[in-house]
């Protein structure tokens, strides 16, 4: 009996302990070092290409080993971190996030370690580290690739539409919305049965990423039911029966259609084209060439490009600090360029003699480097985003699905319309 | 005086008494309690401080709780269009797959109950579907059940028949879905109707026999009416877990917010907890849909309860 009550007597010690372990508190973590066996921990989503990179840094550094782990899509990892951030637990030591999120993050601060030091002032361009700079001056990401997007094509595709496969002709024929669709019908019509574009969410995206204020206004009010909005989604809706797979974009039937050729063209930024050989399939199916055209309908536009951040519940944070500032240094994000394709964002790798003469052998051996700082070049417009950016462009993406599946695109729209204001 | 026994050999006396009577008394107690301190930490708990949260607003920046919302959050979620159609959708997987469910693992189990050869390899085989990870079960129904490239459209298109748009369609969605579901349970419950079934002493079939019942007469007159309390069992667990449909809707999904279809046309109330919990950050609001569907289920087990007992009662007088 005696022995049982000490048994409880610990059971009930057990349980307050775990408890108290329950309740966690904001503010910095305890910095500790590295103990051994313990390495820094880092979560990517999608191909950040930084596998031989990790490597060579754990060569380099056996006191900071680092480890990865990969989520394969940035809406589940956004899931993950999000429950993390509020549970204030969890965390890595250094958090991949998508550009979309980044407004996100300044808006509230807080949790995060402000990383702003000489190092790495003027390393980035200026819109990417103003995205991940708070009104006082905390920088609380550092960029690693951008995303300016030229157009993928399947040349051997549009050979058989008697359309021109040269890409300097290519480019000639699309730089404005109006010219890319027209040249759709003429592909689709030649060619039935394959769609023009590989999802309508892709279209919108890139046709998003080239409006000023596409969801919010500067003062972060919510503003989604304006006229140019609205005309970019009637445009998207319009094409969907004619140009558009209507696959879901990451979908199992959006990762076939690359296989089978689903479609002719796809809004292409740097990192795209990791994604396009690996759906394809590296080599080539017999008679696929894939190329890249130096244009974009409509002027430039950015799409994606991420950030590292630090949370604050980090007990590594100065060896993580280091860690990041060598992993987004010019000269590392030019080896990720050579091998995955991810374009840097930083001002010293754009003027790297070796990226500008980059070929892509995959895409026809076009000038990959020479087409994509052009890309960046052209760019002429910064959407402004709100912390609920990523929130809203969810339910829009939602919007041109439910078209895609057959919804009238009006009543789709005012569901959409109700949708964001649930968000509010 | 004298006659007085020694007073400390008394007092052990009855120290010890008294210890057996705790013993007896407290002891039963003492074993079953780790479950409930258990429950307390992992169910009562969080069922508790869900039902707080849900009078609260959700401060999404500060990640903290808002200020009191009294029963906003409750009317938000009751008058959200979005919540209704999560509801209607619960209920029709529900009735998609509950109810076949214990019908088909009712036969199942009448089937294994017969004199099978290698009868041990026919029971295990039909728990198989169990053991397999609902996610790699997804996985796999998925690309049956792919709109374009999949497996069963590509069989109907051989047949001659058109294609289902198994994602796009409100009931062919819920239909691909129940199959998943069913395709896990049916074995699993079978199994637990086969135990209730061997367990029916078999002199009864025998008399029934003499009786000049056949089979399929003692199936109905002797068989269900003797595992109806395995019935109720069965009945009420998955009623509770029909309702609580989550991981084959969520991964059924290839649109990258995975919110039960675009137009959430197959979303489950339970998705929608999560959905406005972890994705959109509302955690009164996911807590009163929490709540709301929490006193749903218990209302829909004590009336299959009293429904079933009473056939029970019936049966019995």
């Amino acid at each position: 009996m005696r022995h049982f009550r000490t048994r409880a007597a610990i059971a009930a010690l057990a349980t307050l302990t775990l408890a108290a372990c329950g309740g966690g508190s904001g503010g910095d973590s305890e910095q500790k070092s590295l103990g051994d066996g313990e390495s820094l921990t880092i979560t990517t989503f999608g191909e950040f290409g930084y596998d031989e990179l990790i490597d060579q840094w754990n060569t380099d550094h056996p006191d900071i080993q680092v480890k990865q782990t990969k989520v394969s899509l940035w809406d589940d990892w956004k899931n993950e971190l999000n429950t993390n951030l509020q549970a204030n637990s969890g965390l890595p030591d250094v958090v991949a996030v998508e550009g979309d999120f980044m407004p996100a993050i300044v808006a509230a601060p807080d949790r995060w370690v402000d990383l702003s030091q000489d190092e790495v002032d003027g390393r980035w361009l200026d819109f990417k580290s103003d995205g991940a700079t708070t009104p006082d001056g905390k920088l609380l990401g550092y960029a690693t690739d951008a995303g300016p997007e030229a157009i993928c094509y399947r040349a051997d595709l549009f050979e058989k539409a008697g359309l021109p496969t040269d890409r300097a002709e290519v480019a000639a024929q699309m730089t404005t919305w109006d010219d890319y669709f027209a040249m759709g019908e003429k592909f689709t019509s030649a060619m039935p049965g394959v769609a023009w574009y590989d999802a309508s969410g892709s279209i919108a995206q890139a046709m998003l990423n080239q409006v000023e204020f596409p969801f919010e206004k500067a003062d972060n009010s919510i503003d989604v039911d304006n006229p140019e909005l609205k005309a970019l989604y009637d445009t998207v809706a319009g094409n969907v029966d004619t140009l558009s797979t209507k696959a879901a974009q990451w979908g199992d039937d959006w990762s076939a259609g690359f296989k089978k050729d689903g479609f002719a063209t796809i809004p292409c930024p740097g990192w795209m084209r990791s994604n396009i050989k690996d759906n394809t399939g590296d080599p080539a199916p017999d008679g696929v060439t894939w190329d890249i055209a130096d244009v974009f309908p409509g002027g430039g536009g950015n799409w994606g490009g991420s950030y590292l951040a630090i949370p604050k519940t980090s007990e590594h944070q100065k060896e993580a600090l280091e860690f990041i500032t060598w992993l987004t240094a010019p000269e590392q994000q030019v080896e990720i360029f050579k091998k995955y394709g991810n374009f840097p964002s930083q001002v010293d790798a754009l003027k790297d003699e070796d990226l500008l003469k980059a070929t892509d052998p995959y895409f026809n051996n076009a000038p990959a480097g020479e087409i994509f700082s052009n890309r960046a070049a052209a760019i002429d417009v910064q959407p402004y985003h709100g912390p609920l950016y990523s929130d809203i462009l969810g339910k829009f993406q939602d919007a041109i699905n439910r078209v895609d599946q057959g919804t009238d695109p009006a009543k789709s729209w005012k569901t959409f319309l109700t949708e964001v204001k649930a968000l509010q | 005086m004298t006659d007085l026994p020694p007073p400390s050999r008394d007092r052990r006396l009855l120290r010890r008494q008294r210890r057996s009577r705790w013993d007896v008394r407290l002891a039963p107690y003492l074993y079953v309690s780790p479950f409930f301190i258990l429950f307390g930490i992992v169910g009562l708990f969080p069922l508790i401080y869900t039902g707080y949260l849900s009078l609260f607003d959700w401060n999404r920046a500060a990640y903290a709780r808002g200020d009191f919302a009294g029963l906003e959050n409750y009317r938000f979620v009751l008058t959200d269009p979005v919540f209704q159609k999560a509801l209607v959708n619960t209920f029709s997987i529900f009735a998609l797959s509950s109810i076949p469910q214990v019908v088909l693992a009712v036969i199942v189990a009448a089937l294994l109950d017969t004199h099978l050869r290698g009868r041990t390899f026919w029971r295990m085989s039909v728990l198989l579907p169990f053991v397999v990870a609902p996610t790699a079960a997804v996985l796999i129904f998925g690309s049956l059940f792919a709109d374009r490239y999949g497996l069963v459209n590509g069989l109907l298109d051989w047949i001659g028949l058109d294609p289902i748009r198994w994602h796009v369609s409100r009931f062919w969605s819920h239909f691909a879905i129940a199959g998943m579901v069913n395709w896990r349970w049916t074995g699993y419950n079978a199994l637990i109707f086969l135990a209730a079934m061997q367990a029916v002493p078999r002199d009864l079939y025998e008399s029934a026999a003499l009786d000049g019942a056949g089979r399929i007469r003692q199936f109905f007159n002797v068989t269900l009416p003797l595992i109806r309390p395995t019935m109720i069992f069965v009945i009420v667990t998955s009623t509770i877990g029909g309702l609580q449909i989550f991981t084959e809707p969520r991964l059924f999904d290839d649109t990258p917010n995975r919110e039960g279809g675009p137009d959430h046309q197959y979303m489950t109330s339970t998705l929608y907890i999560y959905v406005k919990g972890i994705e959109d950050q509302f955690y009164g609001r996911a807590s009163a849909a929490a709540w709301i569907l929490f006193v749903i289920i218990v209302g829909i087990a004590l009336v299959n309860f009293a429904l079933t007992r009473l056939a029970t009662r019936r049966n019995v007088a």
